[in-house]
């Protein structure tokens, strides 16, 4: 075992600052943290790792698993923060990656254990511990335990399990350091592998030795709990929490881009940018159309110039990034409250009937602030039919902020109405087409089978760190994506080949639509940029009917070139092709629709 | 009194007799809920919306389709709470 220079004791929880640790011959060790969902695992997580963690997909899966670097005694482990499981004979892809992880082998595992739930949390435990690998035990929330009535012997339960038993709290600190300190006394317990129900006759006997209940009242939570689940108080609240999120998205979002982002990029990016301009030789030369875009009366405009370093980063960082974030931090406050699958229930039954499950709600709502990430949630959806019905309805119905801002812009003068008929439209355009496509496609809607746990205080740092994580995974995959989108308008809209398009396509416009031929130029522009579509639908004299079908049009094509590039990555190229085919023709049956109606009327 | 989850009233109080075959059947069990377990009812959402039930203090909420295959005894007087 190596030290570093700085402690040679040992003994700190660290990353050490020294930069270079001579460890180089050492293969760190490696940990793995299981445990079933809601239990604490990510807290502990976080407790022992830091901030250094990186999230990716398990190879071949859509199940993402957190990595991360633990330091006992100067020794570097690697932690690796399993998929929450509530057994590893798999019922669905998050518990078949944890099984294949275990299978792969470990130097330690840490099995977190919920102290509150004692029965159904050793069911894991017991099957982690016929694997024979060396483990010890996290009993976590002994807090939230104790506050219960419910008595846990630690020793006993130790000598039952034969292997070492932990009690923590992950959200305070409690325990960790004890539970690091004992890291080194994992071993494998050895009582005799038990199967199916003899495991559960087994986990009867552990949990009649060591667990004692107390008398315990139906408290006020208890209460609340039992309302959020009630059809009516439970809408009710459903509608209080969407309500608030969106205002807190909000205010967040607004606050950071009027106080820090936007001053930033204006003070100091933009001057920086005149300067790079004069460079590249002015306005005309390849590089200055590439990096800076074109200029507006003789400016660069940082949301229409539509170069990569103009728009390229300003629509990403300045305008999108906010709201991501505070978006990200609202959902991880409702995640950590454990609100989210109380939200599912509320949604189940509506979700069932478009062949999805209540937690489908998640990515839907997170498409609202942008498509992208919306359409990356979709991962959380068990299987490859549900991730394609959810990602293409978000794409096709789910107006992203961007996109309701243009649709109030283009309306919003003519009348709430308008703005409404529109909204309608989209709201039945998701139903209806997500009812043909639960029709069409084969297989079946997955029926939801979830645990909710009690409503706890969320802890401020388990918030950060998780809004750390989803933060910098957007950093990561979003803003290549809208580069690459950036760059590729810019070459579609210095070539000819959009001109002859929508000339080959005004037919369809003006028969089908009921909109003048000279629509289909802003309209297929529009696949690539909604904010000038609408700027250049504006003077075109359309009457209030026409102007909804336009913007019912434009709303249901693309979204923008990065949710087309996400589709892609999410979907594969087949799949892609088939939505984007969905979704041209959903688009003009519904805008075709919308056209016969206002002629009746 | 034999009846399924989906059919219990909301506070009721019963025992699990009987999960439904394969995968869902499974994913109950490993959610601790099998045969002989005392659940009771805490609601159930209209439209075939999903039933809550209340295990071993814990909430679960289960969809339409498999609560209706999840055959319960019913205790008898029903009034059964939290423990």
């Amino acid at each position: 075992m190596k030290f570093c220079s700085h402690c040679p004791q040992g003994g700190c929880l660290r990353p050490c600052s020294d930069p270079n640790p001579d460890m180089s011959d050492l293969k760190p060790r490696k940990i793995l943290l299981v445990g079933n969902p809601n239990v604490g695992k990510s807290a502990l997580f976080s407790r022992l790792t830091g901030v250094h963690a990186v999230s990716s997909n398990y190879p071949g899966t859509t199940v993402g698993f957190t990595e991360g670097n633990l330091f006992v005694k100067g020794e570097r482990f690697r932690l690796i923060d399993v998929p929450g499981a509530y057994t590893i004979d798999p019922t669905n892809e998050a518990e078949e990656v944890a099984q294949r992880i275990l299978l792969e082998g470990a130097d330690i595992v840490v099995i977190t254990i919920d102290a509150t739930s004692l029965e159904r949390n050793l069911n894991l435990a017991l099957q982690v511990l016929e694997l024979g690998q060396p483990s010890v035990v996290a009993l976590n929330m002994v807090d939230e335990a104790r506050h219960e009535g419910v008595d846990i012997d630690v020793e006993a339960l130790e000598k039952e399990l034969g292997v070492p038993v932990i009690p923590t709290v992950a959200v305070t600190g409690q325990g960790i350091s004890d539970l690091v300190s004992r890291l080194d006394e994992a071993r494998v317990a050895e009582r005799g592998a038990v199967k199916g129900k003899d495991r559960w006759a087994r986990i009867g006997e552990i949990v009649r030795s060591v667990q004692t209940i107390g008398h315990r009242h139906h408290s006020l939570r208890d209460r609340i709990e039992d309302l959020s689940v009630h059809p009516g108080w439970g809408a009710l609240l459903g509608i209080f929490a969407i309500l608030g999120s969106f205002m807190a998205v909000r205010i967040l979002g607004e606050g950071m881009i009027d106080l820090i982002l936007d001053p930033i990029f204006e003070n100091f990016f933009m001057p920086l940018l005149e300067w790079t301009g004069s460079l590249l030789g002015g306005e005309g030369t390849f590089l200055f159309r590439t990096l800076i875009g074109m200029t507006i009366d003789g400016e660069i405009d940082p949301e229409l110039s539509f170069g990569l370093l103009t728009t390229g980063l300003y629509v990403p960082l300045v305008m999108v990034l906010p709201y991501v974030v505070a978006f990200y931090a609202v959902l991880s406050f409702l995640e950590d409250v454990g609100y989210l699958p109380r939200f599912a229930v509320l949604f189940d039954a509506l979700m069932h009937r478009i062949g999805l499950h209540g937690f489908a709600i998640v990515p839907t709502l997170l498409g609202l602030g942008c498509n992208v990430p919306g359409i990356m949630a979709t991962r959380i959806l068990d299987s490859r039919r549900e991730r394609f019905i959810a990602a293409t309805l978000i794409s096709v119905a789910i107006p992203c902020a961007g996109l309701q801002a243009m649709i109030i812009g283009a309306l919003g003068d003519l009348g709430g109405r308008y703005v409404l008929a529109v909204y309608g439209t989209l709201f039945l355009s998701w139903a209806v087409l997500g009812r043909i496509l639960h029709k069409l496609l084969p297989g079946f809607s997955p029926e939801l089978v979830v645990e909710i746990p009690p409503y706890r205080l969320p802890s401020i740092s388990g918030i950060g760190f998780k809004l750390w994580l989803r933060v910098k995974g957007f950093l990561i995959e979003a803003i290549p994506l809208v580069l690459v989108g950036v760059f590729i308008a810019n070459l579609l809209s210095t070539s000819a080949i959009m001109g002859s398009f929508s000339a080959f396509l005004s037919p369809l416009f003006r028969g089908v639509l009921g909109l003048p031929p000279e629509t289909a130029g802003p309209i297929l522009l529009g696949f690539l940029r909604k904010d000038i579509a609408v700027g250049m639908l504006l003077p075109m004299g359309l009457d209030p009917g026409q102007m909804v079908v336009a913007v019912v049009t434009l709303a249901m094509t693309f979204p923008c070139i990065a949710t087309f590039i996400v589709l892609w990555r999410e979907l594969g190229l087949r799949d892609m092709l088939l939505s984007i085919g969905i979704m041209i023709l959903a688009a003009l049956v519904a805008g075709g629709l919308l056209n016969a109606l206002f002629a009746l009327a | 009194m034999a009846t399924t989850l989906c059919s219990m009233k909301n506070g009721q109080t019963g025992k699990i007799v009987l999960l439904p075959p394969g995968m869902s059947g499974r994913r109950l069990e490993a959610l601790g809920l099998r045969p002989g377990k005392a659940v009771t009812k805490v609601s159930g959402m209209p439209f075939s919306g999903p039933v809550t039930i209340i295990l071993d203090g814990r909430q679960i909420a289960i969809g339409h389709g498999i609560c209706c295959k999840v055959a319960v005894e019913l205790f008898d007087g029903g009034g059964g709470q939290r423990s």
